[in-house]
């Protein structure tokens, strides 16, 4: 895997680079590959609810979200944490570019539930306004008031080509800086998150934790997402 | 009467609202429940509609009749009581 080490070792070429990223999943927060926080085993809601309380999140209208969105939630949330992306760039100049396999299948399971006997058909306008993924990366972007492109694709597995492709593109062709990408699924009793941030080199030449970053390319997003180290 | 219909309004709303980390004794009943006190929004507003429908059997139109009835938990507790009280009426009348 290529990583900086330092300074003096930056490509000559442009790069896209994996400045920190983020995983919870098996009841674990891992930010950049190390455990942060160890919740009690337990559903994806109780694992949200703690997570949410461990970071002194302060935020009511998470408790409204669908677990979907309480995990992108809560990753872009603690991503984010300590980081200066939010003062770095414009909302225009970030995107959110994400990924999973079963969409919003939750919430579209509970609202049909709600109207599939006519004598009992009493929808939820809360649950039915889950009922599309891109609702979870809206919320992201709601938070921290990002505006730029912001996408949901589902796949049956994480497809780290794709993002490094399509991330790659957006950076190219349009006035992107910096994206948070990356894999956010929830449905049952499964989930697994894995977000992190992309931005240009030539952007993060004053950033601390620059030893830290990964050169964006599929093999690298890979290897992170199967939690190997660095 | 009023005050358990009031009692048990806050409870259902906690419940269906998902208020976190709030219970009845915190909700003022007269306090508007939009915009400041619970600092509800347009979704709430629409499921306070489907709560009303589905546990008081009572239709209402949310565009209308909405802001008036859903000023505070009061305003709502007093609509539920007068619609009672009318169909009661309609109903001595008809047997």
């Amino acid at each position: 895997m290529e990583i900086y080490e330092n300074f003096n070792i930056l490509p000559s070429r442009m790069e896209l680079l994996i400045t920190r990223y983020i995983q919870l999943q098996d009841h674990r927060v891992l930010l950049n590959g190390i455990v942060e926080y160890v919740s009690e085993v337990g559903s994806v809601g109780k694992f949200n609810r703690s997570v949410y309380r461990h970071y002194n999140i302060d935020y009511p209208k998470f408790f409204k979200m669908d677990n979907l969105s309480k995990l992108g939630f809560l990753s872009a949330e603690i991503l984010l944490q300590g980081t200066d992306i939010l003062k770095k760039y414009l909302g225009e100049e970030i995107a959110i570019i994400l990924e999973n396999a079963s969409s919003s299948l939750e919430s579209d399971e509970k609202h049909q539930e709600s109207i599939r006997d006519r004598n009992k058909y009493f929808p939820s306008p809360s649950v039915f306004v889950y009922t599309l993924p891109n609702i979870m990366a809206s919320e992201i972007a709601i938070r921290h008031k990002v505006k730029g492109e912001n996408t949901v694709f589902i796949f049956e597995q994480f497809e780290p080509e794709f993002i490094d492709h399509y991330v790659s593109d957006l950076f190219r062709n349009q006035r992107v800086n910096c994206c948070l990408s990356g894999w956010i699924e929830c449905y049952g009793d499964h989930y697994q998150s894995f977000l992190f941030i992309i931005e240009q080199e030539d952007k993060i030449k004053r950033f601390k934790g620059l030893q830290e970053c990964v050169i964006l390319n599929t093999l690298n997003v890979e290897k992170l997402f199967k939690g190997k180290s660095i | 009467m009023i005050e358990d219909l009031i009692l048990k309004l806050k409870k259902e709303i906690i419940n269906e609202l998902n208020l976190e980390n709030i219970t009845p004794e915190d909700m003022d009943a007269e306090a508007p429940l939009f915009r400041k006190g619970l600092g509800l929004d347009s979704i709430d507003a629409l499921e306070l509609v489907v709560l009303l429908e589905e546990n008081y059997g009572i239709k209402i139109n949310a565009s209308k009749e909405g802001p008036k009835i859903f000023y505070s938990i009061k305003t709502i507790a007093e609509y539920i009581l007068n619609h009672q009280k009318k169909i009661n009426q309609c109903s001595e009348r008809s047997s």
